[in-house]
């Protein structure tokens, strides 16, 4: 069993350009260059018009809240001291079947940064309420998405 | 109807003893399940052609075949997606014997995981390449959670409530108290018990879940012709399916229209299109259950009552001993053991020959079904 935080690999050029993204806080997805389609997670093909012609699309990160999970032990040893933590899913505006991941924190400086981020009161999650995406970067390669209820936005 | 049509029959089946941990190997509980379902059939180890499990069995096809004794074979497959593959491996094999490709076919599974260290969400690398590497990260770890969100989602959309969902592992383990093979045999479990149950990934608490077990089952499966030389009352394979939903993917299902559908979907119609049944002639249902609400998924997405009304049909008993549809007779995985849901399928076919510790009075179909939330599979047997 690892004791540091499972990371993505991030070279792969499959998704390597959201990645990047992320680094610099933007939530981007692919996009059919011929079609127009959104899609998430990475493929090389657009399923509408079987197209290989990817781009790649930014996204305003702003969404709603469509579930969520609080989780407690038995965890990975990097995730048992935050826990019991929760974990969301987001239901993007610009595309709500490309839902993704993460945890919903406090807002504004006082709650820290990065991994030192608090958690929300867990009766503030509400399905339907409205999230932030951000970005917190966890390693030299890696940033990973956050969500702040859209009231919590400094 | 399809072509299948109960031309092959289960004849036979056998299970190790069920526990947190057993000392045999992997392969040692396989070889002695398969030597005794052949037993159990009266069929010689040395006609067996044909062979199928999970891609996730340890022990390979030709480590079983020799040990057991096998001779030449000539079918082997395995079925990959873990929970979803027990019923798509006898489907596998039925298929082969329906054409005439193969004869006498064994379905196995052997697993080792009642340690903590042995499960697969604690195997994850440093570093991920698969469809996971946009969940694990940031903590959505294991199946339960994956589960979870889909549970939380669905008590939004239908207002199931937790004591509604708690009648899926409450009627299985009152199942389970019924037979002394299941690990929680003599353990009664009551409503405020589950309530008060420590959580694992809120809204699911610890009896929402399976157990992890030790344990090996295995199946014979031959012609509906040559069932009749058997020792047991034949189990016919009346339907059987695999299905994968529309722009699917594996446990983190949640890029598509409907991440709640699953895979059960694309199985029961195709299941339900090759049958002269329909879901109401079921009255005993074996129903995947690594987590109690995919009981509750697997019961709408196969037309055992509408979507979005499984917390009403389940209350009240409906899924216990004498209730209306009893569901996972053995106790299941919740309550029996976790064998990847072969244990259900044994527990099918014993419905179907009327040796369950739980019998249904005159039951003579009896569906099965692999897991929910993975590329899965199901059967209809009937008697």
């Amino acid at each position: 069993m690892i004791d540091e935080r499972p990371l993505p690999v991030t070279d792969d050029p499959a998704d390597a350009p959201m990645w990047e993204a992320a680094l610099r806080g933007e939530l981007v997805v692919q996009a059919c260059v011929d079609c127009g389609r959104l899609r998430f997670p990475p493929r090389p093909m657009c399923p509408d018009c079987q197209s290989l012609d990817t781009g790649w699309q930014k996204l305003s990160g702003r969404g709603k809240l469509w579930s969520y999970c609080v989780a407690h032990p038995p965890l990975l040893p990097a995730f048992e001291k935050d826990a019991p933590y929760n974990v969301a899913v987001i239901q993007l505006d610009e595309a709500p079947t490309l839902r993704i991941f993460g945890r919903v924190v406090r807002g504004g400086a006082a709650s820290g940064s990065g991994e030192a981020r608090e958690p929300v009161d867990p009766s503030l999650l509400v399905i339907g309420a409205r999230l932030q995406v951000v970005f917190e970067k966890v390693a030299d390669d890696v940033a990973l998405p956050l969500f702040l209820l859209e009231d919590d936005v400094a | 109807m399809g072509s299948l049509s109960d031309s092959t029959a289960i004849v036979g089946l056998a299970e190790s003893e069920y526990a947190r941990s057993l000392g045999a190997s992997e392969l040692e509980l396989s070889c002695r399940v398969v030597r005794d379902a052949l037993a159990d059939a009266g069929v010689d180890p040395r006609e067996v052609d044909a062979l199928a499990s999970f891609t996730m069995e340890g022990p390979a096809d030709f480590e079983l075949a020799r040990a057991v004794g096998m001779g030449e074979l000539n079918f082997f497959s395995q079925v990959a997606h873990g929970g979803g593959a027990a019923c798509g491996a006898v489907a596998q094999v039925a298929m082969a014997i329906s054409c005439g490709m193969a004869q006498v076919g064994v379905v196995w599974r052997s697993r080792k995981r009642g340690a903590k260290s042995s499960r697969v969400w604690a195997q994850v690398n440093d570093r991920i390449s698969d469809q996971w590497k946009y969940s694990r990260p940031v903590g959505l770890l294991r199946p339960v959670d994956e589960v979870a969100l889909m549970a939380r989602r669905y008590m939004h959309e239908y207002g199931l409530k937790r004591e509604q969902l708690a009648e899926v592992a409450l009627a299985q383990r009152e199942h389970a108290n019924l037979n002394p093979r299941a690990a929680m045999y003599e353990k009664p479990l009551d409503l405020a018990t589950y309530l008060d149950a420590r959580w694992i990934s809120e809204p699911l608490c610890l009896y929402d879940n399976c157990l992890e077990s030790d344990g090996a089952v295995a199946v014979v499966i031959v012609s509906a012709e040559r069932a009749r030389d058997c020792r047991t009352r034949p189990v016919f394979i009346h339907s059987a399916s695999q299905g994968m939903g529309e722009q699917y993917q594996v446990m983190t299902n949640f890029h598509c229209d409907d991440p709640l559908a699953g895979c059960s979907g694309a199985t029961a119609r195709n299941l339900w299109r090759q049958a002269d049944a329909v879901p109401a002639d079921v009255k005993v249902a074996q129903l995947y259950d690594a987590f109690s609400p995919l009981v509750l998924l697997s019961l709408e997405t196969y037309g055992l009552c509408p979507v979005g009304e499984a917390g009403g049909f389940v209350e009240g008993g409906t899924l216990g001993p004498g209730g209306s549809l009893p569901v996972n007779t053995s106790g299941g995985s919740l309550s029996e053991a976790y064998v990847h849901g072969m244990n259900l399928l044994n527990e099918g076919v014993r419905q179907m020959r009327g040796s369950s510790t739980s019998q249904v009075e005159d039951a003579d179909l009896c569906l099965v079904t692999s897991a929910h939330v993975v590329p899965s599979s199901a059967l209809l047997l009937r008697n």
